[in-house]
């Protein structure tokens, strides 16, 4: 039997809103680039988003947030992460962030936050060149 | 609509053309594209003749304005009588900061308020869920109980003003407290005037901020489209909408076709409960999107008028006139908007705003340019009503009625929404109505594909957009200067709805809910129940939680 | 300590990442997944498996949350796997039935797994059967796989599963077709769910009729329960139902169905070790590369090229 990694990515909706079509978008751009896309839905607290990320073993967490509550919400997922000892996951983040939040969140280790608008064919490409190394 | 003989003429006329002048210049100069479509995928034409609209019979199509089917308008002289109604949507923070800006926006020359509501409110959380930690007052204002209303309306007279609410599975219980604000006020329920979205079939495959299941939630709508008619004659209990439907990424006949099949779906539910037709259709209103192709926007609009006329007169049979009108409101599309170089969203929001008013709007919401940033700032959201002044008074637009009427291409774009429309109002009810389509995810679908198939093509640039995928600048991008919510609102607004627990009768609270609660499984209508409760001082969550007990929970139905 | 041994010991110990690791190790097909699966064997075999199959829509996923916490309500450790299908153009997949059952995700004894089939046929995914033996050993008593529900022919579950159930709703048109042509022989427990909307009775009634149709001498007689997957509404009665089973199949030591799986289980690892064997003598060989050449410059096809090998290396034998 050959061995078969697949790319296994969460996306994720924390925060109350339900502007999921930047996320559903994104989550079907990566599908069709081949991956394993794993979609919670909507209102997702912190520890659902980091148990999910745990069971499912991903690679990868999109999180998507258009409710402005992200300054809330993000510290408390990379806490989470950091507590579970998934520091190995890469997380990348995308909605209506302003600017200035971006370097705060990055310090976070959140790599990077995509605006509204960004090509899919932009995420997708930063996803394959930034995949962790995971064991 | 023309002579036979001269159409004749015209099509020799068009042929002898493409072969001579058309060829010889292309063959110079070649078109930018293979094909043009607009974001409905129908196909443009290089140009229109009068052979396009051939068929067109002046008078059973279009009519005169004020007239069925209503094609150029519901009133005779339109906008030489009245302007639309400049609505600017507003709301953020506690219910003192909407009131200040509410007063604002009077003072400003606005005719009419427009309430946003925070996310817990409009999930039904009152500001101490915990669901609600970091979302108290940032997307919109924060109301618990009748103690916020009575704030956020403080100082301003329910009989003068009309407001309108953005809300849906909790609409019964935010106009409950708006009446009760109107009670305490002393104005008569019958002088009460405005709108609740109250639309919430739509939110199962558009805005999905769903609470109840379908079934229950059509319910809840219809409950408060039943009670506006008997109680609040100008009050219109309903804002049919497919602007979500389009920002969720429908395309523009997509919006147009589920928004109308939605209307068709309350219009039959609320006669199941025994009113006529006449009796409630007069105040249902219609919400649409206005996106950046100009033409099929006004198409799209005019359609729409002509559509839901026809549907209410044959399919519903309804007699007066105004059960037949579409009354609609327009909102610039926020999803076009970009972050990127975001004064331009000025220009593309004045394109939006002058279809909607070409296509004969009642009343329009612009959005602020910095809106794909922040909500909006001051500057911003002046500038936006600005844009509607300025169409409104400097444009000229406004002097004749539907002035665009009797374009070959006009005419012929709008028969061809209508006509792609009914084909999809037939598959709906082949299906079984709107909520079989829902459940089917049939909605979810179509729009799933929709949008990814716009997001594609600006992907790979088949779809320009001037400063994201063209046109970009390396430079800093234009400094917004950004509005924050306090984060002490959240501790203001828990700390105040703490307070409300404490003062009010406690037992008299459970009376209401416990007597709700049995309304409920009686499936009786809730309206009169709610007022009681929200008298009581009962708050939303409360409310809500009876009802969840009640109707249980919705889970989305994912399609991607 | 290796790192195939820390997983295990994670494992038993009922680790949440240590399982969520060797699911991943199985589903990639790694080597070491093979000695892993080898050590967990022994600690395998005393959870109940069930599996739910039915059509696409028919509330597997809603009704699953719902066994699931009822079953915690009785105390059991629960794990689940859901199956989504592999695009076969992609390779990607959209994996959303977790979704239904996100709630359940703090739960500190409940562990669900999306898996894709990965172009596997039968409704589930190669791994399914393996990922199940972790559960198995992390100590859960209930492991729940949800099959893909796209309508084909899904009867691989049984040979997952301990007990099968099969759902049906009312108003998913042609479906009870499907549950005709294949579905019906796997079916420990029927299931009809949305019970809340009119003609599930006749769903129930049309089961019946096939299911008399269909009147083989079990010692098992499949019942055909109806539940509201919604609000929870039947399913005490169906865990009461799967428990009947569970004992049941305790009694029936020698059971076919266990035989079966064992068989099923043999037959396949004899396959997969006997076509690695041959192909490497093959390739030792040396004719195996001259073929391959041959295939890509079209002057034979894959096909044609096996029987080739196989024939002239038999035939050497
Ligand atoms: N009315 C009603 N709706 C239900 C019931 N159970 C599930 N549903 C709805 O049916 C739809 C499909 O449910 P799922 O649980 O996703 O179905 P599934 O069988 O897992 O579907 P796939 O994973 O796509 O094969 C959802 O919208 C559910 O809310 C029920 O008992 N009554
Ligand atoms: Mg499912």
């Amino acid at each position: 039997m050959q061995s078969i990694r697949k790319i296994r990515v969460l996306i994720a909706k924390p925060g109350l809103d339900s502007h999921d079509r930047g996320a559903k978008v994104v989550a079907r751009a990566l599908r069709d680039a081949g991956m394993e896309v794993i979609y919670t839905g909507l209102r997702q607290t912190p520890e659902q988003i980091v148990e999910t990320a745990l069971q499912e073993d991903v690679d990868v967490i999109g999180l998507s947030i258009l409710s402005g509550a992200h300054k809330t919400l993000f510290p408390r997922i990379m806490e989470l992460l950091k507590e579970k000892g998934l520091t190995d996951i890469m997380v990348f983040a995308g909605g209506i962030i302003p600017e200035e939040d971006v370097p705060e969140l990055k310090k976070l280790g959140i790599k990077e936050v995509f605006g509204p608008g960004t090509p899919t064919d932009k995420i997708i490409k930063f996803v394959l060149e930034n995949l962790p190394h995971r064991t | 609509m023309f002579d036979k003989e001269k159409v004749g003429e015209i099509k020799k006329q068009r042929e002898r053309w493409e072969n001579t002048t058309l060829p010889k210049w292309i063959s110079r100069h070649p078109e930018r594209k293979s094909e043009f479509r607009n974001h409905s995928g129908i196909l443009i034409k290089r140009v229109y003749t009068p052979e396009d609209i051939e068929n067109m019979d002046y008078i059973k199509d279009l009519g005169f304005p004020g007239e069925y089917p209503f094609t150029r308008g519901l009133h005779a002289t339109m906008y030489r009588g009245r302007l639309w109604t400049m609505r600017m949507f507003a709301g953020y923070g506690t219910a003192e900061d909407t009131n200040k800006r509410f007063k604002y926006l009077l003072s400003e020359g606005e005719t009419g308020l427009s309430t946003a509501f925070d996310y817990p409110t409009i999930m039904g959380y009152d500001s101490d869920h915990p669901m609600a930690k970091g979302e108290v007052g940032v997307c919109g204002v924060a109301v618990s109980s009748l103690k916020d209303m009575e704030i956020l309306f403080d100082g301003i007279p329910l009989d003068k003003v009309t407001t309108s609410m953005t809300i849906n599975g909790p609409a019964s219980i935010l106009l409950a407290m708006y009446v009760a604000v109107g009670d305490k006020q002393g104005v008569s329920r019958e002088k009460l005037g405005g709108t609740t979205q109250n639309d919430n079939l739509k939110e199962f495959f558009a805005q999905k901020l769903c609470i109840f299941p379908p079934l229950p939630s059509l319910k809840l709508s219809t409950d408060v489209i039943e009670y506006c008619a008997r109680h609040l004659p100008k009050w219109n209990p309903i804002s049919i909408s497919g602007y979500h439907i389009r920002e969720a990424g429908a395309t523009a006949l997509q919006e147009l076709a589920f928004t109308i099949y939605d209307g068709i779906a309350y219009v039959e539910s609320t006669l199941e409960r025994g009113l006529k037709v006449d009796d409630f259709a007069p105040r249902l209103s219609f919400f649409f999107a206005s996106h950046n192709d100009f033409f099929e926007e006004i198409a799209k609009f005019r359609a729409a008028r002509r559509l839901w006329a026809k549907i209410m007169k044959e399919r519903f049979q309804a007699k007066n006139p105004r059960s037949m009108w579409m009354r609609m409101h327009v909102q610039t599309s926020g999803c076009t908007l970009t972050a990127h170089q975001p004064l331009n969203n000025i220009v593309r929001t004045t394109i939006q705003a002058l279809a909607a008013v070409l296509g004969g709007t009642q009343s329009l919401h612009t959005n602020s340019f910095d809106e794909a940033l922040c909500l909006p700032t001051e500057e911003a959201v002046r500038v936006a009503l600005r844009t509607q002044q300025i169409i409104a008074y400097e444009s000229g637009v406004t002097n004749t009625v539907d002035p665009l009427a009797g374009a070959y291409y006009i005419e012929d774009l709008t028969n061809e929404m209508e006509e792609k429309a009914w084909e999809y109002i037939q598959k709906i009810d082949d299906m079984g109505g709107a909520i079989a389509a829902i459940e089917k995810g049939f909605f979810q679908k179509e729009i799933a594909d929709s949008a990814y198939r716009y997001q594609r093509e600006i992907d790979e640039t088949k779809r320009i957009l001037v400063g994201v995928n063209e046109y970009t600048i390396k430079e800093k991008e234009y400094p917004v200067k950004l509005l924050r919510v306090d984060p002490k609102v959240e501790e203001e607004q828990i700390a105040r709805l703490q307070k409300v627990k404490q003062e009010r009768d406690n037992k008299k609270v459970k009376e209401t809910l416990e007597k709700l609660h049995y309304a409920a499984e009686k499936n009786e209508n809730l309206m009169p129940t709610i007022i009681e409760a929200v008298k009581a001082y009962a708050t939303l969550g409360e409310i809500t939680e009876v009802l969840r007990k009640v109707y249980g929970e919705y889970k989305e139905l994912i399609v991607i | 300590m290796t790192k195939i041994e820390e997983i295990l010991q994670g494992i038993l110990t009922g680790n949440k990442r240590s399982i969520a690791k060797a699911i991943t190790l199985i589903e990639n097909a790694t080597a070491e997944s093979k000695k892993l699966i080898a050590k967990i064997y022994p600690h395998t075999g005393k959870a109940h498996i069930i599996g739910i199959t039915g059509p696409s829509g028919s509330g597997k996923s809603t009704l699953i949350e719902k066994i699931v916490r009822e079953y915690r309500q009785n105390g059991k450790k629960v794990g689940v796997i859901a199956v989504d299908p592999t695009s076969p153009f992609t390779g990607g997949a959209f994996l959303g039935d977790r979704i239904r059952m996100q709630e359940l995700s703090t739960d500190a004894e409940v562990f669900i797994r999306s898996m894709a089939t990965r172009n596997y046929p039968g409704g589930i995914a190669r791994a399914t059967k393996d990922a199940v033996k972790v559960l198995d050993a992390s100590g859960k008593d209930v492991i729940i796989v949800e099959t893909v529900g796209a309508g084909q022919s899904e009867v691989e579950i049984i040979k997952v599963a301990d007990s099968v159930v099969v759902m049906h709703a009312p108003g998913l048109g042609d479906e009870i077709q499907a549950i005709k042509a294949g579905l019906m022989e796997i079916a420990d427990i029927f299931v009809v769910n949305k019970a809340d909307r009119e003609n599930a009775d006749k769903a129930v009634i049309d089961i019946q009729s096939i299911l008399q149709l269909n009147n083989k001498k079990n010692a098992w007689k499949p019942p055909i329960l109806k539940t509201v997957a919604l609000t929870g509404e039947g399913v005490p009665k169906l865990i009461e139902k799967l428990e009947e089973h569970k004992q049941f199949l305790r009694k029936e030591k020698e059971h076919k169905k266990s035989l079966l799986k064992a068989e099923a289980e043999l037959v396949e690892a004899i396959k997969e070790q006997t076509a690695r064997a041959v192909i490497e003598e093959l390739k030792r060989r040396g004719k195996f590369e001259e073929l391959l050449q041959k295939i890509l410059k079209r002057e034979t096809d894959p096909v044609s090229a096996a029987e080739k090998l196989l024939e002239e290396s038999f035939r050497k034998v």
